[in-house]
């Protein structure tokens, strides 16, 4: 497979290459995943019910603090993850958490590669040991107006990026996530081009922030969170957060996104947090953060999700009206 | 197809009906205590009353094409209650919004209903349904006269369109539910006008065969 520059990557090239598990190791995972699908399966009859248990998830620790968490309270795990937009397992806020209880995601690799000196594959045990976990505790501000705060774990993405080592001529990162129609039959009618992908600026991915997240309130991320690795950008729409990553390449010209493609009128390649920018449909000023209390709060969106003091900088100068 | 009103009392199904109506309202209060409504109730809360509504009007624009094809006009009975329980949940679906929602920020909502299509459009279809509701009583026919109540009461076929479009215009990209009302709509208005030019046809017949009648007359 010949790739010229970042957006000549066609998703008839991507797509098989995208697709991991080749079937050998997908039938061995399955066997594998079948002995604790059987557990996880009386637990997920539960899970229809009642809150809590997740087939695979694992305690994750020791965890560092960071600096860069907030003191704000935290959504309850219930809420984040039983309130998700992951398509691929359906439209509806409560559909992946039902339609992911049998997503195998181990095992699992990260294929990076593209304008870098030392393109690699990972395996997710791997890529999970490449530095200290830190917990962040980080805002996540949905594009549709509502927030939640959520204690993340894992590194800061640059320790990736170090690690394969970046040439000059890599000016923004592109990211894919897993599509596989047996594994998640719902993808035809998201309504959105699936495989799901994703792109930062070079600046943008190697900010402190930007996190490679791999678990959330001390365990492994559960499916419908976007399991086994994911982005999390807490100054962008929560959209920008790329869940179950398959591939990574550094690229020359700025990648294609999901959203932009599916409606480059009201998603844009950036996509800050900012009140005062409208989405086309709907204002952007407020926002209801979902807290764990009936109702929730409805709260003054911040600039840059209030994280203008690591971010801002990279925008001095640029119009964020016209780059939404 | 026979009348049924002559085996069913309609003294005894009205109750059940009323009740039914209501059974929309009441799932939701209880899935409210039992915690069921999910992360973001208030978000829930309002998906739900507003569908509620679509289903009231669609449910209200059956019961005509429903009683002349099977002759069953006994159904025009609850008519009046379809339209109000329509009406009912819009209400709700319009206080969810102005008080749990926007939590009475009346600047914020007013912007809103001139700058958001989806919002001008919702309210469009609300504010519609207001005159049908107030002229809704026996007192009114009766005061409007019948030719009049039924021109002011065809608002109801604009107020289904604009609620299908605010529905259409305020999903991100599963466009799948709200493109059914739009079938459903679709086929209730046809049929509107499909009976509409079916009568308009027949009045051309007899207006024609009644000229034909005194033209023998008067040309022999």
């Amino acid at each position: 497979m010949l790739i010229k520059k970042g957006s000549d990557i066609l998703y008839s090239e991507i797509t098989p290459k995208s697709v991991y598990m080749n079937r050998r190791k997908f039938l061995t995972g399955v066997a594998a995943a079948t002995g604790a699908a059987a557990i996880g399966a009386g637990a997920a009859s539960d899970l229809l019910k009642a809150p809590t248990v997740f087939a695979d998830t694992t305690k994750l620790g020791p965890l560092a603090k960071s600096p860069f968490s907030t003191s704000e309270p935290q959504t309850p795990m219930q809420d984040v993850t039983h309130y998700n937009n992951y398509y691929e397992f359906g439209t509806d806020k409560d559909e992946p958490a039902k339609y992911s209880t049998k997503f195998v995601t181990s095992p699992w690799s990260v294929e990076v590669d593209g304008e870098v000196n030392k393109p690699r594959k990972f395996d997710i045990e791997e890529l999970r040991k490449l530095a200290p976990l830190e917990e962040r505790i980080y805002r996540h501000r949905c594009v549709e107006a509502w927030s939640i705060v959520v204690p993340w774990i894992g590194y800061s993405f640059n320790v990736l990026a170090k690690q394969v080592d970046p040439k000059p001529t890599a000016k923004f990162v592109a990211f894919q996530t897993y599509y596989d129609i047996k594994q998640m039959p719902l993808g035809p009618r998201a309504g959105i081009e699936l495989p799901y992908v994703e792109g930062l600026r070079m600046d943008e991915a190697m900010n402190v922030l930007t996190l490679l997240t791999f678990g959330m309130y001390g365990e492994t991320l559960p499916n419908q969170d976007g399991a086994p690795v994911r982005t999390v950008i807490p100054w962008k729409y929560g959209f920008k957060s790329i869940k179950s990553i398959v591939k990574i390449r550094f690229v020359k010209d700025m990648p294609p996104t999901t959203w932009n493609i599916a409606n480059a009128h009201e998603y844009g390649f950036y996509s800050n947090v900012n009140p005062t920018v409208d989405h086309p449909r709907w204002s952007q000023a407020t926002e209801r953060r979902l807290d764990g209390s009936f109702f929730g709060k409805r709260i003054k969106t911040l600039m840059f999700n209030g994280y203008g003091d690591q971010v801002a900088s990279m925008y001095a100068g640029m119009d964020l009206r016209k780059w939404y | 197809m026979k009348d049924l009103s002559r085996h069913i009392s309609m003294r005894w199904l009205k109750p059940p009906i009323f009740l039914l109506c209501l059974v929309p309202l009441a799932h939701l209060v209880w899935m409210g205590f039992q915690q069921e409504l999910g992360a973001n109730p208030i978000q829930y809360i309002e998906h739900s009353t507003g569908t509620w509504a679509l289903v009231g009007l669609c449910v209200t624009l059956t019961v005509t094409p429903l009683r002349r094809i099977l002759n069953q006009n006994w159904l025009i009975r609850f008519r009046r209650m379809f339209g109000l329980f329509a009406f009912f949940y819009a209400c709700l679906h319009l206080t969810t919004f102005i008080w749990l929602d926007e939590q009475f920020d009346y600047h914020a909502m007013i912007a809103d209903i001139y700058k958001r299509p989806f919002i001008t459009a919702g309210f469009t279809a609300f504010v519609l349904l207001v005159p049908l509701a107030l002229t809704s009583t026996s007192g009114m026919i009766r005061r409007l006269g019948g030719r009049r109540w039924n021109m002011l009461h065809r608002l109801i076929y604009i107020s289904i369109v604009a609620g299908v479009i605010h529905y259409y215009w305020l999903v991100k990209s599963d466009e799948t539910v709200p493109l059914r009302f739009a079938g459903v709509a679709a086929v209730l208005l046809g049929y509107r006008i499909l009976h509409y030019e079916v009568q308009r046809r027949k009045q051309r017949a007899a207006a024609a065969a009644k000229k034909d009648s005194r033209e023998s007359v008067y040309s022999s």
